[in-house]
């Protein structure tokens, strides 16, 4: 495992918790739902060619819960001005999830301060028709089983029992991810009508099982941004960073070396 | 004291094996086993109930509040009400209550009170509640602004009955230019409030404030957290400076009074435990979205009252435990003559239809409660004296 450090900085008034880890160009992962205050294998892997830079969102982790926390408009405002306290020109942004959401609520505001964007089954729009999983209504288990495609992934991680640290910030997270994404359901209405106004150059990584946003979203906001690729993965749910890790890197890093030649 | 019939109007034509392939009663059981012709002739009957209620001298009937479940008939009480309005000749009506938080214009909530304050010319009691968790899954409201929503529709319809319109309110939730309410309520300033609870901290202090002092009714809790809350609410009340009154507490509880203990048990048994074991039920999920309470307390409530509740509870546990109110009228007299003189509430809301229990039980029911309970404890609650014998008047 790659030596991590862990950083706080306030921003905003909110005082976060920061992940970094590897040199080169840098990487700013925006995390999903479940948060990223530890540090775990695709971080490592992501260290071997960037700079990564894994924060917990206000609300989440060890981060602050600020009063002015209501929506995802904040977060996004948040980590605009976050960027700006990098010392760096522009990042490779990268998101998953409630994260992938994120990182096109910051997009459609400003990209001047990206480089590439990579979606990782990204919340964030709405699909008619093609109904979502609902992880609020899910007990554990059935959110657990739903996340992955390998069963034996799911049941190793319901295997693990929690640290009491990590089962009061799962249930701090859930109750921040509540607030962002109850209403609409994972997505605003407005955002794909402004979608196209993300120029970066933008990769689309989706799970071909994914049962929380299916695949169906993902083929969506390809079409809604413009000139983006997207790589459908077999045999894979909602987490490929985590059940398809060779070609999440894989896919990552052709995107980002690709845009820096 | 004063005596409520509390309707909950549960569909109880439903299949009696609904749950063996759902795991809830509430938010996603198919709709398809609700049968428009049964629930019609479901509430006729419900509503004969609450009118008879009136002619055996209840002070009042209350109705309240579910979405999307069979537990009960009511997404809008307030259509009851107004079926109720032209037929009770002395009851009032509680709607309690209304949950504040999941609607869009907590005006129309103010409108629709005030029209049923006026059709009833004054009997009316005003009941607010958070709405239960599930609720907040059925409307998508964010349930991690249930608080601040009640707080902020509370006071805008307070205001929109007692102060003169037009005036404006802008909130952070709710934003209005002209608030400007035709008709006026016809209680002045406003009808009486009242406060259905399970027993948080948060609505004790904001029922119990000296701007407020709203009646505050515990519902569906063993007895030791009645005698809790009810505490807690009356040093509230110590805190602020005055003695609770009786007619500020209330205590709403499935009742069942027959010839002798042992019928009582008999006749209301698996009505009881349909209430408790089918028609309530919902995975701990469904009734407490993340964000609905504070962390610490949500962290309590899934360790403590959710691991009790995964168990089958019997009429008998029910019984035990206080939150169930059944036998002779001896019984049921001696055990309110008790908890009254030691918590000192002044209103009672029994529901005295629950579950499964058919009509000519309810009608039973209803008749021995009327008749040879309230006589019996209508002079408790009258002091203001706590764990003192009440005088009678």
């Amino acid at each position: 495992m790659t030596g991590y450090t862990s950083e706080r900085v306030i921003v905003s008034g909110c005082e976060i918790e920061i992940l970094k880890a590897g040199v080169g160009p840098a990487l700013l992962f925006l995390h999903g739902a479940g948060g990223a205050h530890n540090w775990t294998p695709y971080m490592d892997r992501l260290a071997e060619h960037y700079s990564v830079y894994v924060p917990s969102h206000p609300g989440w982790g060890r981060s602050d819960t600020p009063k002015w926390l209501d929506g995802m408009g904040d977060l996004a405002y948040f980590y605009l001005e976050f960027l700006k306290t990098l010392d760096k020109e522009r990042v490779h942004l990268v998101g998953n999830s409630l994260g992938g959401w994120l990182a096109l609520e910051i997009g459609v505001r400003s990209t001047e301060q990206i480089k590439t964007l990579t979606l990782v089954s990204a919340a964030g729009i709405h699909v008619e028709g093609v109904p979502k999983g609902d992880i609020f209504l899910w007990d554990e288990e059935e959110r657990i089983y739903n996340t992955f495609f390998d069963k034996n992934l799911a049941e190793a991680r319901l295997a693990h029992k929690p640290s009491q640290e990590d089962a009061d910030i799962a249930l701090k997270n859930h109750f921040s991810t509540a607030k962002m994404a109850w209403h609409p359901r994972f997505y605003n209405p407005e955002l794909q009508k402004w979608l196209h106004r993300i120029t970066v150059p933008t990769l689309i990584i989706w799970g071909d099982s994914d049962k929380v946003f299916p695949p169906a979203y993902g083929r969506a906001m390809q079409k809604l941004i413009p000139g983006s690729k997207l790589i459908m993965l077999s045999e894979c749910g909602h987490l490929p960073h985590q059940e398809k890790l060779d070609e999440f890197i894989a896919g990552v890093t052709a995107h980002t070396m690709g845009a820096a030649s | 004291m004063k005596f409520y019939f509390f309707h909950l109007m549960p569909y109880q034509d439903i299949d009696p094996n609904f749950l063996a392939h759902n795991k809830s009663s509430w938010i996603n059981l198919p709709n398809k086993y609700y049968d428009p012709v049964k629930g019609a002739k479901l509430y006729h009957r419900y509503l004969d109930e609450l009118e008879l209620a009136d002619t055996l001298g209840f002070d009042g009937v209350c109705v309240n509040e579910h979405h999307q479940t069979a537990y009960g008939m009511m997404p809008a009480p307030n259509v009851l009400a107004g079926a109720l309005s032209r037929r009770l000749k002395n009851a009032s009506i509680g709607v309690i209550g209304r949950a504040l938080p999941i609607v869009a214009n907590p005006l129309t909530i103010a409108e629709e009170f005030a029209m049923i304050d006026n059709l009833m010319e004054g009997r009316f009691i005003a009941g607010f509640v958070r709405g239960i968790g599930c609720e907040y899954h059925a409307s998508m409201t964010n349930p991690g602004f249930s608080h601040e929503r009640f707080r902020e529709a509370h006071d805008l319809i307070v205001r929109a009955w007692a102060e003169p319109g037009p005036f404006e309110f802008y909130g952070k939730h709710y934003h209005f230019q002209y608030v400007n309410l035709w008709p006026r309520p016809y209680q002045s300033p406003r009808p009486p409030i009242w406060i259905p609870s399970q027993g948080s901290t948060e609505t004790v202090e904001f029922a119990a404030h000296p701007d407020r002092k709203y009646t505050y009714i515990i519902t569906f809790s063993p007895v030791a957290s009645v005698r809790k809350n009810l505490k807690a609410y009356r040093d509230q009340c110590e805190v602020f400076g005055y003695d609770c009154p009786p007619d500020q507490l209330g205590w709403a509880m499935p009742a069942y009074v027959a010839e002798t203990d042992e019928i009582a048990r008999k006749e209301a048994g698996k009505h009881v435990e349909s209430l408790f074991n089918k028609f309530i039920m919902s995975p701990a999920q469904y009734k407490l979205p993340p964000g609905y309470s504070s962390l610490g307390s949500y962290k309590a409530v899934m360790e403590g009252k959710y691991k009790v509740r995964e168990n089958f509870l019997s009429c008998e546990a029910l019984i035990e435990n206080g939150m169930f109110l059944c036998g002779s009228a001896t019984t049921v007299i001696e055990k309110l003559e008790e908890y009254q003189l030691e918590m000192g509430f002044g209103n009672i809301a029994p529901m005295l239809q629950f579950g499964t229990l058919p009509a000519e039980l309810t009608e039973k029911n209803l008749r021995i409660f009327a008749e040879e309970v309230i006589p019996k404890v209508r002079h408790l609650g009258v002091s203001t004296k706590i764990a003192q014998p009440a005088t009678a008047e």
